[in-house]
């Protein structure tokens, strides 16, 4: 632990954080399309490969589509596989992310979350990942570079778990996180392998073996083959915080599937996730000298939701203010971790009072008084009901 | 220690953002913790930018834009103007790339006795060395001088990490130039 303690921080960005990961992982097959702001993610990994410091296939594809693709045929012959993405690229991948989880491939992407056309905006919100929420994918938001770093090396160590086997996205926010720069410890190629050896996929594709993978099946048997996604994602659940707690063993840091913040004497919380979390975590000491006495629940493990710890968090407190960056227009409430929450409040006879607040779309800037108002909101929830969606910030 | 906040402003290519993150990067090594983040738009050569720098000791900072910050720095002259200075704290420290002294600063801009000023001639500076008016290293030298947030050795060594051969070369000869060149109306 001596050394841990002295090992220095470098200045990164979440992308390039990303990419050391890749490299320290020994990824063998990289296969991307560059897209704002996801870029410098690929841009970092292709130098590390160009230059010999990772050797492995990287693939110029034509498109996202192709991109998970190759990833996907990748994975199943055994290789380790990454590829990331942003916002359309995300959405021209649609099809083949159920694919990749309904092969039960272990690929690992990073999201720089973008807001999605029309119009254009190549700025943040995270309308990106929750189009893609229902597609099997194990989904973990990150709140720092380091986290990102870190995350990326837990995202293969629950992949390709031979109990899990389901692709894993690592999404955080596109420009707040992606380009921005900050302290990262990046752990090296020899401690990381230690941590996430290779090993060797039960089902791969093997020319000397041929077997033929992701055939059509009829009705008698499409529905247990779905079900078993059922039980893949919930038994990553437990494989999740298993992974995170050997990491904190491994290099002294560790996030737990969901963190509560300042929740210590809170009769109010904000559900929050990514730099909102960040932000929320350097400011609610201000809401408190307010009189505020309000905790952050930050969501960092979403699919599979950690839903008996949500309620262990949850049950005490007077008012919940989730906080949605994308829309479910025409839905109950607008925001859909809104939605999912009601969900969970009436399945587990929650008693707090639930706040809708959808904010920061196409990257609105929210300032540090804003996040006041969120938290003012929240307290004003505990005795107050907001039974529509608060579009926060927007000009009507 | 308490946060210093900078907020940088200037236009499409001339540095802004690579500033920014220089200071940040130079921090981060003298182990402090530190953000560094542009006002993203779509990239245009010669659009006003702006971007931030937080430096702390603690890693909980906001990723929010710094409204309130202590230090100004302006690295083009058309935009040495009172609207880019608003929200400087109460003795805060303008650092402009203006060919005039700082108390002459201070008085064109109407605010002496309010906020410090450090001006550099950053435009001769980087054309000197660089051969073009790409004026953030320049004004680095500036920032450093007037301010001691980092050592001078320390950005350095960032210049010559994130540059290579001649143009590290001249970028560090840049910094040095208008770390010895800049005056401020406090010493």
């Amino acid at each position: 632990m001596e050394e841990l303690k002295t090992r220095r921080p470098i200045p990164l960005s979440t992308n390039y954080a990303i990419a050391y990961a890749a490299r320290d992982l020994d990824v063998d097959v990289v296969s991307a399309y560059p897209i704002t702001p996801q870029t410098t993610v690929v841009e970092k990994v292709s130098e590390f490969v160009a230059n010999g410091e990772l050797d492995a296939a990287f693939i110029h594809v034509e498109s996202e589509h192709s991109a998970l693709s190759a990833a996907i045929a990748a994975a199943l012959t055994g290789a380790r596989a990454f590829t990331a993405t942003a916002s359309q690229g995300l959405a021209l991948m649609h099809e083949m992310l159920h694919i990749a989880s309904g092969l039960r491939a272990p690929v690992v992407m990073s999201v720089a979350m973008r807001s999605l056309s029309a119009p254009i905006s190549i700025w943040n919100d995270q309308s990106d990942i929750f189009n893609a929420r229902d597609a099997g994918w194990v989904i973990m938001f990150v709140h720092t570079a380091q986290e990102a770093y870190d995350t990326v090396i837990q995202a293969y160590r629950i992949a390709e778990d031979p109990s899990v086997l389901l692709p894993v996205m690592v999404a955080y926010d596109g420009y707040v996180m992606s380009h921005t720069t900050e302290p990262v410890v990046v752990e090296g190629r020899e401690s990381v392998m230690k941590f996430a050896p290779k090993r060797q996929y039960p089902y791969r594709l093997d020319p000397d073996r041929p077997v033929t993978i992701g055939a059509i099946v009829p009705p008698e048997y499409y529905y247990e083959i779905k079900y078993q996604q059922v039980k893949a994602m919930e038994g990553a659940l437990p494989k999740v915080d298993e992974v995170d707690r050997e990491f904190g063993k491994a290099f002294g840091r560790s996030y737990g599937v969901m963190e509560c913040y300042m929740c210590e004497g809170a009769e109010a919380l904000i559900m929050a996730n990514a730099s909102y979390a960040a932000t929320l975590k350097s400011l609610l000491p201000d809401a408190w000298k307010q009189g505020y006495k309000v905790g952050l629940l930050r969501l960092r493990l979403y699919r599979p939701f950690p839903l008996r710890q949500f309620v262990e968090y949850t049950s005490n407190v007077k008012s919940l203010l989730v906080v949605d960056r994308s829309i479910s227009y025409g839905a109950p409430y607008q925001g859909p971790l809104a939605n999912e929450i009601a969900g969970a409040k009436l399945k587990e006879d929650l008693g707090f009072n639930l706040i809708s607040v959808v904010a920061g779309i196409g990257q609105r800037t929210m300032e540090n008084e804003d996040f006041i108002a969120l938290a003012r909101l929240a307290w004003e929830g505990r005795t107050r009901k907001f039974p529509e969606t608060v579009f926060y910030g927007v000009r009507e | 220690m308490t946060m210093i906040e900078i907020r940088w402003h200037g236009r499409g290519g001339q540095g802004a953002v690579t500033a920014s993150e220089v200071i940040a990067s130079a921090s981060i090594l003298e182990g402090k913790y530190a953000l560094a983040f542009p006002e993203f738009g779509a990239e245009r050569r010669g659009a006003p930018v702006r971007a931030y720098t937080r430096i702390t000791d603690s890693p909980l900072i906001p990723r929010t834009p710094v409204e309130r910050p202590d230090v100004v720095v302006i690295l083009d002259r058309s935009l040495v103007r009172r609207d880019y200075i608003e929200g400087l704290k109460e003795g805060g420290i303008i650092v402009a790339n203006v060919p005039l002294k700082p108390q002459e600063l201070l008085d064109k801009l109407g605010l002496a006795g309010q906020y410090k000023a450090a001006t550099v001639d950053a435009t001769s500076v980087a054309l000197k060395w660089l051969k073009a008016n790409i004026v953030n290293t320049a004004i680095l030298g500036a920032l450093i001088r007037s301010t001691g947030i980092v050592r001078l050795d320390t950005v350095l060594e960032v210049i010559k990490s994130r540059f290579h051969g001649k143009i590290a070369d001249v970028n560090v000869m840049a910094v040095k130039d208008a770390y010895d060149s800049t005056q401020l109306s406090w010493g």
